[in-house]
């Protein structure tokens, strides 16, 4: 057993130190991890996530109280009880909803400011990996959130993207029966899409958004200029009161401080959209009831998962299956595939430049090709922009390895 | 310097504060019985059915309601509801104690609650040295001719509530 | 600051034409209808007045459509049929044209009121009895409020094609055979107008937002968010407490299936609850559908019914009620929370401000 103060008051300041090591957690975690000083808001995007995410567990533990989940009683606990009786419950599923669509929002921020700012190599890595970890386990708790209020579009998407593990000529029927439990999305599908969604995906995302946070312990983060900083330097030279001089802030509460700034402009265009615009996130459609015997006129996922449903569609069902596949996993290979020896900004990078906002445009186009009917010319600017869109990839190692060394 | 630091600090916090003030009551509501249980919480019963010293069990707000018309030989008590020349027992269906619902005895008159062995005569006044301290509970009612409606408040209930016959439910 | 805010412009671009493309442009092109050509058809509400003007306007378009579909036809037998598709087309316009012509001819006739009770009480409320009995697979609306529910001129072509004037008639070979059919030229000009005069005089009150669903939507629509089926409000019933079922409503269940199953063989499917519908719909689509279903939705089986703008608002706000009933409350609440988190932004500047001031 270590030393510790025999006479410290119980839970003074000594006594916790003793057996908690308050203080050094405090350093550790927040006056003295140190931040480079040369960023700008989009660096307040992971707080915001952070944020965010506290929201959705907010709202998301509210709803929990009274949502059912059974095929009868679904609907109708989420827009009769929820809605009309629980008092606030409209507020709770307005966050809900509106809170899940702006996570993804924040989260391709989030994602394309890495890429702009060169921030998953050399060093960065894992911190990329985890970062797209996230995505996925997030995409998947969307999906299984998006099957809870059993409306029109929670059955028909859960019919078709389960159709997909059938793995087009494959024809596994009983793996995508074994998913679901059924033939169709029925009562066991919802049973266990309701333990994802409130169990086992928020569990992994907790651990996920711990891991993601210890890998940038490390290799610190970025800058807006990719310079390479002498943090222990830069440390000792904000200890000594040098702020002028000194590259680094602490987290708190000089990075914090322009966190919370940020997060408050950010709240007051969320809660305008939980008050004021919410249909975006809650889809008119979702109000009709699930119907297993009637398809709604236009089918089409959530905003965010538009650009690869678009990947998916304009090719026969196994190609597009494949290409449907390396879309999802592709962006987890980008610190591979970028061979260059740089960390900067994209616009000091050459022809990195123009493929980042080629990158940016394309997924913009899928996005928006995604939710119109597939149709004349949507179907043909799809097909260009979803072979574009590995065009871009497979051009990536080759205009990378031509990039040149910037001289400081 | 120090002073104007702590001051801008501590007022975003009290102000953030506030604001979780303001969240928590949204969640205290959220928390309150829905309005269609408190709607729901009005039971009509008949009592012209019932026979002499024969227990009759209703349900109200998901309680057991014990109605027991009383025989000539029963004791009377100002805790009776009284409609013409019939006296009528009225009470909650669960001992003060902790809540069992104790068993009507029709051979020694008596509820017997099997939980903590408290007893209650047939005017459902506890018998002392037991666990329960409170006679069995009057639910509201208004006598409504040979109906009550449970739930709601009469003059009879009010009556015996300010004689302290009966707690509040 | 300057560059931090260029930045910020490009993110806010970027965000702004995303939300473009999946939310307005999309549903745009999405819901538009276009006619064979390949141009835009602009579906609009005419006030809830009924005159002939949204069929007159569908039938143009079909017109037009078979015309330029006949001039590009190669194929002989595709060519003939397409051929007597567009006379029977021009069949139609001219008969829904006479139709219409003449209803507003009728309606210009002055009523008279006492006739019309006597018109009203022989030949009305046989049917329109109050007793919610199904009829040729519906029951007969209950008429309370009819004459301020209904627009006049509709109602006069109610009495005198019903089919027609609900713009169901390409479902009868004969409209005669409508459930209502039977007072097609039952009554002449005067008598029809003596009927609305009375309608519009003594059955004009002015409705509740529930007692004009009840009359003019629920023989068809339940509203179960508000404990209401196609035979009206349920009752209430008591479970047996020994068995824990509740009979009557058992009872009260069954004949909701069989008056439901009645309108389902009439309409070819039940119509749909519409407890949600004021969110599942664009108040757009609810104007325009109410005022002629088959202009946004070709050949459904949901009549006309003739409301006017004042009953129409008061359906809307019975659907509001109950299918978005915390729009009074976001309204409320919104501004305090908005204005809470102004402030809080302000406060976070300053504090922001304080720490960075001597960084640079």
């Amino acid at each position: 057993m270590a030393k510790f103060d025999e006479k410290a008051k119980p839970f003074s300041k000594q006594w916790l130190d003793d057996r908690l090591a308050i203080t050094t957690v405090m350093k550790v975690l927040n006056i003295e991890y140190w931040i480079p000083k040369n960023i700008n808001f989009l660096w307040a995007m992971g707080m915001i996530l952070a944020a965010t995410f506290g929201m959705l567990v907010i709202s998301g533990i509210f709803l929990l109280m009274y949502y059912v989940p059974t095929v009868e009683g679904a609907f109708d606990s989420v827009n009769y009880t929820i809605m009309t009786e629980v008092g606030y419950g409209w507020l709770w599923r307005h966050i809900h909803g509106v809170g899940a669509s702006l996570v993804f929002l924040i989260i391709y921020i989030h994602l394309f400011t890495g890429i702009y700012y060169g921030s998953y190599k050399r060093g960065r890595e894992m911190i990329w990996l985890s970062g797209m970890l996230l995505f996925v386990l997030f995409s998947a708790e969307a999906f299984s959130g998006y099957m809870l209020p059993w409306g029109q579009m929670s059955y028909w998407a859960g019919m078709v993207i389960t159709n997909l593990f059938a793995g087009g000529s494959l024809e596994a029927t009983g793996f995508v029966e074994w998913i679901r439990g059924d033939y169709v999305p029925a009562q066991a599908f919802l049973g266990r899409f309701f333990m994802l969604h409130v169990l086992l995906l928020p569990l992994v995302i907790i651990g996920g958004i711990g891991f993601h946070f210890a890998t940038l312990r490390l290799p610190h983060v970025n800058n807006q200029d990719g310079e390479e900083i002498d943090f222990e330097a830069s440390a000792k030279l904000w200890k000594e009161g040098k702020k002028k001089e000194s590259q680094v802030i602490p987290f708190h509460p000089v990075f914090l401080s322009k966190d919370v700034f940020i997060m408050g402009i950010y709240f007051i265009l969320f809660f305008y959209l939980v008050f004021y615009n919410f249909e975006f996130a809650m889809d008119p459609v979702n109000f009709d009831p699930a119907d297993g015997l009637k398809t709604p006129a236009h089918i089409y996922p959530e905003w965010y998962f538009l650009w690869s449903y678009e990947i998916l569609r304009p090719f026969p069902t196994d190609l597009g299956l494949i290409a449907f596949g390396i879309a999802q996993v592709i962006f987890l290979a980008l610190p591979f595939l970028d061979r260059s020896p740089n960390v900067a900004p994209a616009s000091r990078r050459g022809l990195f430049k123009f493929w980042f906002w080629a990158l940016l445009l394309d997924v913009l186009v899928l996005t928006f090709m995604g939710k119109l009917p597939p149709q004349g010319i949507w179907n043909t600017i799809g097909f260009i922009a979803a072979v574009m869109f590995f065009v871009l990839w497979v051009a990536l190692p080759f205009i990378t390895k031509l990039e040149k060394k910037i001289e400081e | 310097m120090s002073t104007r630091r702590n001051f801008m600090g501590m007022a975003l916090g009290g102000f953030t504060a506030l604001g979780a003030v303001g969240g928590l009551y949204a969640a205290k509501r959220t928390w309150e019985p829905l309005p269609s249980v408190k709607a729901a919480g009005f039971t009509t019963i008949d009592l012209s059915e019932a026979k002499a010293g024969e227990l009759v069990t209703e349900k109200w707000r998901g309680k057991p309601i014990f109605v027991l018309k009383k025989t000539d030989d029963m004791p009377y008590h100002d805790r009776d509801v009284v409609i013409g020349s019939d006296r009528y027992l009225i009470t909650v269906g669960l001992c003060t104690h902790l809540g069992c619902i104790p068993a009507y005895n029709s051979s020694d008159k008596m509820f017997n609650c099997a939980c903590h062995g408290g007893k209650f005569d047939v005017s459902g006044i506890n018998l002392p040295g037991l666990p329960p301290s409170f006679p069995l509970d009057i639910p509201p009612f208004r006598i409504e001719g040979t109906k009550l409606v449970l739930g709601e408040k009469g003059t009879e209930y009010n009556k015996m509530l300010a004689d302290k016959l009966t707690r509040k439910v | 600051m300057n560059k931090e805010l260029q930045i910020f412009a490009v993110v806010a671009f970027f965000t702004g034409l995303l939300y473009w493309g999946v939310e307005p442009f999309a549903h745009h092109e999405m819901h538009k209808k276009v006619d064979a050509k390949g141009e835009e058809i602009h579906i609009e509400s005419h006030g809830f007045t009924y005159d002939g003007t949204t069929e007159a306007k569908a039938l143009e378009v079909a017109v037009s459509d078979l015309e330029f579909k006949l001039s590009t036809e190669e194929n002989a037998t595709l060519k003939s049929s397409l051929e007597e598709k567009l006379v029977k087309a021009k069949a139609q316009q001219t008969k829904k044209a006479n139709f219409w012509k003449e209803v507003v001819e009728t309606a210009q006739l002055k009523g008279n009121v006492a006739q019309g009770e006597t018109e009203f009480t022989s030949n009305c409320t046989g049917c329109h009895n109050g007793m919610g009995m199904n009829m040729g697979g519906v029951i007969p609306p209950n008429l309370d409020h009819a004459g301020s529910l209904y627009d006049k001129k509709y109602l006069v072509a109610l009495l005198k094609d019903p089919a027609m004037a609900s713009n169901v008639d390409h479902k009868y070979s004969d409209t005669s055979t409508h459930p209502m059919g039977s007072i097609k030229g039952a009554l002449n000009s005067q008598q029809i107008v003596d009927i609305v005069a009375y309608l519009k005089a003594k059955k004009g009150a002015e409705p509740t937002a529930k007692q004009a669903f009840m009359e003019a939507c629920v023989r068809c629509h339940a509203m179960r968010y508000d404990k209401v089926t196609q035979l009206g409000d349920t009752p209430k019933t008591k479970e047996n407490i020994k068995t824990g079922h509740d009979i009557e409503a058992m009872k009260y269940a069954q004949k909701v299936a069989e008056e439901q199953a009645m309108l389902a063989d009439y309409l070819g499917k039940l119509p749909p609850d519409l407890s949600m519908i004021i969110r599942a719909r664009s108040e757009h689509f609810m104007e325009t559908f109410i005022e002629d279903p088959q202009t946004q939705l070709a050949g459904t089986s949901m009549p006309r019914v003739g409301l006017s703008e004042a009953g129409y608002e008061k359906v809307h706000e019975y659907l509001s009620d109950i299918g978005d009933p915390s729009k009074p409350a976001r309204e409320i609440v919104a501004p305090w929370v908005i204005g809470f988190f102004l402030i809080f932004t302000l406060l976070a500047y300053f504090w922001k401000k304080f720490h960075w001031r001597d960084l640079h």
